[in-house]
């Protein structure tokens, strides 16, 4: 059957009929050359071509599987023994020897390796050939042409969602595990269904996180128990500790109430030493550091208001921004706050008063990091504006090293937990220093770029050789740090010693002359209050002041009149003299 | 049979030799100035050590052959001299 469409249309509808003519070519426009035009124009001889003959290159990327190897035993049963003698038959066995020894080829063969054998031994004693000559060179050409020789870049964990890693923690066995606590820290910006989760990466594996926490509110900080290392505590953005144990999953095993939590931000939050190993405290800019055990979490043990008026009172409270705890000083821990000051504080002290011992004023903006040197410890590092500073602890007035002002404002730092001259710190457009003070004071031993947002947390494993640093974009980005600068050097404890010394007694002498020159000015402004005083002590009525007022005004005025009359009669004088 | 005895004790007269293990191709100690615990342990490691040692050196080059393997650790020192049939061990304690 044929399938034919029909279409019909009026031929009134098709339009004017096309009326085609034909008509020969013709000339429209024609421009002849003007060879006037061509003076505008210089000809160009010769000409300089390029070529290029080069081979076409293309640039690949290969990721081999991984190769899985395994550590396997072997047990060594005596073998070899032909199917019919019994190893185990002592008989047997020596027959078998004595028949053996008793063969021509074996005479031969051993008196012939026992040559060869003799040779080597007589070698052996006599000179030691495995002796390294010229060793002390070695050593010479490691010493700080360190700085060229790079951190490399290990790997990177990125994170599809946009937050900022505001915290980091190693594993404290041997630091193969990171913890990073993800958070949008600025102002109403997280929006509802940005994941609240944070988690546990693999130094080996980027590309997916080993562990993943989930609190009740994104985590500000973390910080492993460096007693127990499957145990974890967390500071939440809407101010709870949150208590993890990785044995028992991702969610928490539990989370401090509200009412009794902070009412900021956590925004740091450690392990404390103690007999039980299971105390923590907590800092926030609500301007309280808690005190929490973790095996009941429902309120905190202790409390202190970071008010340096020492009156406990919360409206004046300085909001704390970082702390800082050494396991060897139990007792003492220091808080940077908010408005740059640093306080230092008594665990043990009986009142509330006297829990706050002295405070420092540091920085112009918040005390972002604050970390005492593992080897030094009465010396600790601030950061926050655009400096780092080192501080000793008997120097309240000022600190005594600190670095040029950045061209960007310093997130975090600390020290490495090998070297004790050496600290790193991060900045915010992306760079992560590092600092060798026995080598330059001025600028960064070694700065690298290592991405293009902000950084905000820097942690070093316990090694000294990894470094993990997060970013803005929520990039955590492990470096390795190469051996010089990861491993001590000879003497650099007693350099270091004995400069903190110098810098601290530069800093008491300025004190001191700081303290005379002020006490000099009180005593000289008291002296003259005591000559005044001497007549004033008998003139203490105000009417009495005020007819000496009117005294003294006549006493002008008189004077002044005096003066006129001299200068008329002196003018006068001069004009009747001659 | 006075050959090697006599090989033997001018090796075993050297300065620092603490052992010396005659082993054959299958890895049976046939002469040894050890106790039979350790000669036991030498013998079977060092059998394997040194067939693994001669078929490397075989694969890369299969004119070559090992002629002489040496051990050295932190506390002493294994030499090995490989034959067709039979391999002897000394263990020398360096002087340095």
């Amino acid at each position: 059957m044929e399938i034919v469409h029909v279409y019909s249309k009026l031929r009134a509808e098709f339009g004017r009929q096309c009326l085609f003519s034909d008509r020969p070519a013709e000339l429209l426009v024609d421009v002849p050359p003007d060879p006037s035009l061509a003076q505008h124009f210089i000809q160009k001889k010769p000409r300089d071509q390029a070529l290029q003959a080069c081979l076409d290159m293309s640039e690949h990327q290969v990721n081999t599987k991984r190769f899985e190897s395994e550590s396997r035993g072997i047990n060594h049963v005596e073998g070899g023994w032909p199917k019919d003698i019994n190893p185990h038959e002592m008989e047997q066995t020596i027959r078998f020897r004595k028949k053996v020894e008793k063969d021509e080829l074996y005479v031969t063969s051993v008196v012939q390796l026992g040559q060869g054998m003799e040779h080597c031994i007589r070698q052996n004693n006599a000179v030691d050939i495995y002796q390294e000559y010229l060793e002390e060179e070695e050593e010479e050409e490691e010493e700080n042409q360190v700085a060229p020789s790079i951190a490399s870049t290990q790997n990177v964990y990125p994170n599809e969602l946009k937050r900022t890693v505001t915290g980091l923690s190693w594993h404290p066995d041997g630091g193969r595990k990171l913890a990073a606590a993800y958070s949008c820290l600025e102002f109403q910006k997280s929006s509802r269904d940005l994941s609240v989760d944070s988690y546990i990466w693999d130094v080996e594996n980027p590309n997916r996180p080993e562990m993943t926490l989930r609190p009740p509110s994104p985590l500000v900080c973390l910080d492993y128990n460096p007693k127990d290392p499957h145990t974890l505590l967390g500071g939440a953005y809407n101010g709870q500790i949150v208590y993890w144990d990785t044995r028992r999953g991702s969610t928490p095993v539990e989370v401090s109430s509200v009412e009794t939590s902070h009412r900021d931000p956590t925004y740091k939050i450690l392990w404390v030493q103690s007999k039980t190993g299971t105390d923590a405290f907590s800092a926030s800019t609500d301007g309280q550091v808690l005190w929490w055990d973790v095996r009941k979490l429902s309120e905190p043990t202790d409390r202190l208001v970071l008010d340096p008026s020492r009156e406990g009172n919360l409206d004046q409270a300085l909001g704390a921004v970082s702390l800082e705890f050494e396991s060897t000083m139990p007792t003492k821990f220091m808080v940077g706050t908010e408005q740059g000051v640093v306080i230092s504080c008594n665990r043990k002290a009986k009142t509330p008063a006297e829990k706050i011992v002295c405070t420092y004023d540091s920085h112009h903006g918040p005390v972002y990091a604050l970390q005492r040197n593992p080897f030094f410890p009465k010396n600790f590092l601030t950061v926050g504006d655009w400096t780092a500073r080192i501080w000793s602890e008997d120097i309240r007035e000022s600190s005594i090293m600190w670095t040029r002002y950045q061209m960007s404002y310093l997130s975090d730092a600390c020290w490495s937990p090998v070297r004790p001259s050496v600290f790193f710190s991060v900045k915010m457009d992306g760079t992560l220093d590092v600092w060798d003070i026995l080598f330059k004071q001025n600028d960064p031993t070694l700065s690298l770029k290592v991405c293009d947002e902000p950084l905000y947390s820097l942690r070093l494993q316990d090694n000294g050789r990894l470094v993990a640093c997060g970013s803005q974009g929520g990039g955590a980005t492990l470096l390795e740090v190469c051996a010089g600068l990861s491993t001590l050097q000879k003497n650099e404890k007693s350099l270091l010693a004995s400069m903190f010394e110098r810098e601290t007694k530069r800093e008491k002498i300025l004190e001191a002359r700081q303290r005379e020159i002020r006490l000099k000015e009180r005593s000289r402004s008291e002296q003259s209050r005591s000559e005044d005083g001497g007549r004033e002590d008998g003139e203490d009525s105000p009417d009495q002041l005020i007819a000496r007022a009117e005294k003294d005004f006549f006493s002008v005025v008189e004077a002044e009149k005096r003066k006129r009359r001299d200068r008329e009669e002196q003018s006068n004088g001069v004009r009747t003299k001659p | 049979m006075a050959e090697v005895e006599e090989t033997l004790k001018r090796i075993q007269g050297q300065k620092g030799v603490q052992g010396i293990i005659i082993v054959n191709s299958e890895g049976i100690p046939i002469k040894t100035t050890l106790d039979n615990a350790s000669t036991m342990q030498y013998a079977g490691l060092l059998h394997q050590l040194v067939m693994k040692a001669r078929s490397t050196v075989r694969d890369i080059d299969p004119q070559n052959d090992l002629t002489f393997m040496r051990v050295r650790s932190k506390k002493n020192e294994i030499m090995i001299a490989p034959d067709k049939d039979y391999f002897l061990i000394v263990i020398q304690n360096p002087s340095d």
